[in-house]
């Protein structure tokens, strides 16, 4: 069937059939492979791209359920001002070792930031928690959260 | 790779094409919402539907308060019935299961209708449900019908809902002097549970006038403590009293041993988490009582 899929704003169409993942489609048909696939059993979180804004597991998404959607990679967040102080806490603070799951971290952590932008550790954690990291664990990613969510603040009092 | 096994997809535009399609398309056709239980099925075998109707377009995401009852459309998605301020004053239930349910990723599909369609016996929602008695509304090709939360489930993975119906609306009456809460154990955060225990009681001049205690995990089906709250009935709250209903409850389930954990592992749990959520409701009931 023709999917067609906003993707980092910008429409991208495939001939697919219908019972392809919506990670498939992201890494496949749209060539960006930033969005990692994982488990497959929607436990570890890597895939985790937004959708219409909020984070949903791209392995246990259909692409077809996706039309009329809009869907954010982690490949949307660097633009021409530079990082997103999501990825510039992560660089900062170490919140990745190997990296696999890191992805799926930034978009979860930006959804959370736009939703609530001064979150506390706990409400990072919980934030998180449908995520693996199998090697930070977990303390640098909250504080790189952490960062971001301070350096958004200043920079907004700035403006 | 995990992929489904092929079908054929469509997305409806309204309820009755959504009835109309399945009528259509026969006993393989499936309704699909968030689809975090029906595509890990699919992708293992489990279940192979050859016709997805896709219905996250309808408008069944709402959660209402009128008079007597509480609607909460069967499109509603957990992460929504976490937030409602409707739930968390009149059923604070909801927000002791939602926030054990998965994680907050998962809980942005996942819907009410469908976990309580999944009839997964270790579902935290549908004790949820049968500890507030609540009604489903299920639509089908000649209307509207309602059954009670105490006939929906006729065993493991199967309800009420027959071929070419589909669950539109879960309904749980609105009685004075309620106060209702979940309680879990589980692995790790996000699992299924070894057990958990719904319990919900109404109180009216420090006698319980209804209780309603559902299990999760704790045999074949989503149990209803039917004699737990026989007992309750007609007395006055009591830590005495509790630990009986948790006795009652730890006879009446019927879990077995699994990776979980041992058969009287899980009665024990079973016995004790009664107690507690029914301290818990108690505590919430008398609180809204005085005001």
């Amino acid at each position: 069937m023709d999917v067609t899929i906003t993707i980092n704003g910008q429409e991208v169409s495939g001939d697919v059939e219908p019972r392809q993942l919506l990670v498939h489609f992201i890494r496949e048909t749209a060539g960006l492979t930033g969005t990692h696939w994982g488990c497959d059993t929607s436990n570890c979180g890597a895939c985790v791209v937004l959708m219409d804004g909020k984070p949903v597991k791209s392995c246990t998404t259909l692409a077809a359920m996706c039309i009329g959607h809009e869907i954010r990679t982690v490949e949307s967040l660097e633009t021409d001002a530079g990082l997103d102080p999501v990825q510039t806490g992560f660089h900062e603070l170490h919140g990745l070792h190997c990296g696999f799951c890191t992805p799926g971290m930034l978009m979860t952590s930006r959804a959370l930031l736009d939703e609530n932008p001064n979150p506390t550790e706990q409400e990072i954690r919980t934030a998180i928690s449908g995520q693996i990291c199998r090697c930070t664990g977990y303390k640098n990613i909250v504080s790189a959260v952490r960062w971001a969510a301070e350096h958004e603040a200043a920079t907004k009092q700035e403006a | 790779m995990q992929t489904p096994a092929p079908f054929d997809y469509e997305r409806a535009t309204s309820v009755e094409g959504a009835v109309a399609s399945l009528a259509e398309h026969g006993p393989e056709a499936r309704l699909i919402a968030g689809g975090h239980s029906l595509l890990p099925m699919m992708k293992l075998r489990l279940a192979t539907p050859d016709y997805l109707i896709d219905i996250n377009d309808l408008e069944l995401s709402y959660v209402e308060e009128r008079m007597t009852e509480v609607r909460i459309g069967a499109l509603t998605r957990h992460a929504e019935l976490l937030k409602s301020e409707v739930l968390a004053r009149r059923f604070p239930v909801f927000r002791d299961a939602e926030e054990v349910i998965a994680d907050p990723v998962v809980r942005n599909r996942g819907t009410i209708g469908g976990s309580v369609c999944q009839a997964d016996a270790a579902e935290d929602l549908s004790a949820v449900c049968a500890a507030l008695k609540a009604t489903i509304v299920i639509k089908g090709p000649s209307g509207d019908r309602t059954v009670g939360l105490d006939g929906f489930y006729t065993g493991p993975f199967t309800t009420a809902v027959g071929a070419g119906e589909m669950v539109t609306e879960i309904r749980l009456p609105i009685r004075q002097g309620a106060g209702s809460a979940h309680e879990k154990v589980e692995r790790r955060a996000g699992d299924f549970a070894i057990a958990a225990v719904s319990a919900a009681l109404w109180l009216q001049g420090g006698t319980i006038t209804e209780a309603g205690v559902a299990l999760a995990a704790l045999g074949p089906t989503t149990i209803i403590a039917t004699r737990a709250e026989e007992l309750l009935k007609g007395k006055a709250p009591s830590e005495e009293l509790f630990a009986r209903a948790g006795e009652l409850a730890a006879a009446d389930c019927n879990p077995i041993p699994d990776g979980r954990g041992p058969v009287d592992y899980k009665r024990h749990l079973a016995g004790v988490l009664t107690t507690r959520a029914l301290r818990r409701a108690a505590a919430r009931a008398l609180q809204q009582e005085v005001h």
